[in-house]
C-alpha cells in the first residue's frame, strides 16, 4: 500500500491537526453558548433549544463531533505507543526540560486528564440528554412547564466537588491547548514569519477558553447559593 | 579537574549493557570532551582494561560521527556544538558525568557508545540525492538564477551533519528534523523540483519503515542540533509530504 495520509506518520500528524482544529472550534462555540447563561436565561433556554432539536445539529454535527472526538483520541494513543516502542532502552540522564517545555511533552497525560472530565461531563449532561430525546422521545425542551436547559445546567453547579473537578478539568485543557493550538499549525505545515502571532494567539485561547468554562461554573455555584 | 564518570559500556548489539563507574584525574579545562576520553581510555589501556568504544573522525565539527549524550543532552550542555566542540570548561571539578549513547530502537547500540546509524543511510538512499548528469558535460549551476532566500533556506538545510542528535533528543525518537532538512536543501532549488514528490513520500516511508517515532513539535531536536537546523523545515517538509500525497500526477 503506498505511503499516505493515513499510514505515515507526517500524515497521521496532519490528521490530528485537523482534528484538533475541529474540536477547537467546537470548544469555542460551546463556551460561546454557555456565556448566554451568565445574563439571559432565555436566550440560553431558546439557544440550548435550537441546538439540541435542529436535525442538521443532532444528526449531522453531533455525530462528526462525536467521530472527531474518538478519532483525536484513539489517533494519539496509537502516535503515543509507536513513540514509547521507538525508544525501547530509556536514557539514565535525561535533562529534557533543558530542550522543551513540560507541556509539550506530556500531551497525553493532560489529555487523559480532559477524557477521564469528559467521562464525568457526558454523565451529568450528554447521557440525561440523550435518554429525555432518544429513550423517552421527549424533544419538547420543557419541563414543569419552561425550557429545563438552564435549570438544568445551574443545578449542576450546586455541588461544590462537582465544581472543584470542573475547574481542574479546564485547567488541564488549558495546558493541552497550549501547546496543541500552536502545535496543529506546525502540523499542516505553517511555519513562518506570522508563526510568533500564532503562538500569541494559541497562549491566549488556551487561557480564554479555561478561564470562561471556570467563571461560568463559579458563576453558577455561587448565584445558587 | 577530576572527574567521575558513568559510562555505558555493552560488550555487543545483543549483550545487556550497565553504567561503569571511571575516575580520571588532571584534566585541563581546555581539553575538548573526546581527548578527556582518550586520557581515560590510555588509563583503562594501562590498567589492562578493554578501553571505552565511541564514535568520532573530524573533530572539528563537521564529519558527524561524534554522538554522546552527556548529562542527559545530546552533544552535551554547550549548545550549537557536537561532542567534539565540547570542551572541559563547560564542567566542574569533581562533578559526575553521565555519558551514554543515542537511545532509538531505530539505531541500535554496537558496542559501548557507538550505535547504528545505517537508518539514516537508507533514508538517504530513497531519495535523498538528484538524478544529475556528472559525465563531464554537466550545466554550470550558477546558470540557473535561484532566488538569494531559497537559496540561503537550502543551504542552511544542507547543514545537517546527520549526526542524529536531533532523534536522540526527542522524546519520541523521531527523525524528523533529518528527513526534513535532507527534502528541504533539495525542495528549495530548482534542481530538485523534478524529483520532489517522489522523494518526500520515499524519504517519510523509510523513515516510518525504520522504526523512528512520530513528531509532536516539543521542538526539543532544534534547540540539540548543533547545526541550529530550524522546525520550520519540519514545517516545510509537512507541506512537501501533503502536497505530493495530495497531488493527482505521479
Amino acid at each position: 500500500m503506498s505511503h499516505g495520509i493515513s499510514n505515515s506518520s507526517v500524515g497521521r500528524k496532519f490528521l490530528m491537526a485537523l482534528s484538533g482544529f475541529f474540536l477547537m472550534f467546537f470548544l469555542a462555540q460551546h463556551l460561546a453558548i454557555n456565556s448566554l447563561s451568565l445574563f439571559s436565561k432565555d436566550l440560553f433556554n431558546e439557544v440550548s433549544h435550537f441546538m439540541g432539536t435542529n436535525p442538521l445539529i443532532q444528526f449531522v454535527l453531533q455525530p462528526i463531533l462525536i467521530f472527531g472526538v474518538v478519532f483525536h483520541l484513539l489517533m494519539g494513543m496509537y502516535l503515543d505507543s509507536q513513540n514509547k516502542s521507538a525508544r525501547p532502552i530509556k536514557y539514565a540522564v535525561d535533562n529534557a526540560s533543558e530542550n522543551s517545555n513540560w507541556l509539550s511533552r506530556n500531551m497525553l497525560i493532560t489529555g487523559v486528564m480532559i477524557l477521564l472530565f469528559m467521562l464525568l461531563h457526558f454523565y451529568d449532561f450528554w447521557i440525561p440528554e440523550i435518554t429525555t430525546k432518544f429513550i423517552n422521545g421527549d424533544w419538547s425542551g420543557i419541563h414543569n412547564g419552561e425550557f429545563r436547559y438552564w435549570e438544568e445546567l445551574h443545578h449542576k453547579f450546586h455541588n461544590l466537588v462537582r465544581v472543584i473537578i470542573y475547574c481542574i478539568a479546564f485547567i488541564s485543557l488549558g495546558l493541552h491547548l497550549a501547546h496543541g493550538f500552536q502545535s496543529s499549525f506546525q502540523s499542516v505545515g505553517f511555519n513562518n514569519k506570522h508563526s510568533s502571532t500564532i503562538k500569541k494567539l494559541a497562549n491566549l485561547y488556551a487561557v480564554i477558553i479555561p478561564l470562561g468554562f471556570i467563571f461560568i461554573a463559579l458563576f453558577h455555584y455561587f448565584t445558587s447559593l | 579537574m577530576d572527574l567521575t564518570l558513568k559510562v555505558w559500556r555493552q560488550k555487543n548489539r545483543n549483550a545487556q549493557g550497565a553504567l561503569e563507574k571511571y575516575n580520571v584525574s588532571g584534566i585541563s579545562e581546555n581539553a575538548s570532551f573526546l581527548e578527556m576520553l582518550d586520557v581515560m581510555n590510555e588509563q583503562l589501556i594501562n590498567e589492562g582494561t578493554e578501553p571505552v568504544a565511541f564514535d568520532h573522525d573530524c573533530r572539528e565539527g563537521i564529519c558527524g560521527s561524534c554522538s554522546l549524550y552527556i548529562n542527559g543532552e545530546a552533544h552535551g550542555p554547550a549548545k550549537n556544538v557536537t561532542t567534539c566542540q565540547l570542551h572541559m570548561r563547560m564542567f566542574k571539578d569533581g562533578e559526575t558525568i553521565y555519558i551514554e549513547p543515542w537511545r532509538s530502537a531505530a539505531m541500535p547500540v554496537i558496542k559501548d557508545l557507538i550505535v547504528d546509524r545505517s537508518s539514516f543511510d537508507r533514508i538517504q538512499q530513497s531519495g535523498g540525492f538528484v538524478s544529475v548528469n556528472t559525465s563531464g558535460n554537466t550545466q554550470d549551476a550558477n546558470a540557473l538564477p535561484i532566488p538569494k532566500m531559497n537559496a540561503d533556506k537550502a543551504f542552511d538545510a544542507a547543514a545537517c551533519i546527520g549526526c542524529g542528535a536531533c532523534v536522540a533528543t526527542c522524546k519520541n525518537s523521531s527523525a524528523m528534523l533529518f528527513v526534513a532538512a535532507k527534502v528541504s536543501q533539495f525542495a528549495y532549488l530548482p534542481q530538485g523540483q523534478v524529483e520532489a514528490k517522489q522523494r518526500v513520500k520515499n524519504m517519510v516511508q523509510q523513515m516510518d519503515n525504520e522504526g523512528f517515532g512520530n513528531c509532536t513539535n516539543t521542538g526539543a531536536c532544534e534547540i540539540e542540533c548543533p547545526k541550529s537546523i530550524s522546525i520550520e523545515y519540519i514545517a516545510k517538509m509537512n507541506r512537501e509530504f501533503l502536497a505530493a500525497t495530495f497531488s493527482t500526477s505521479e
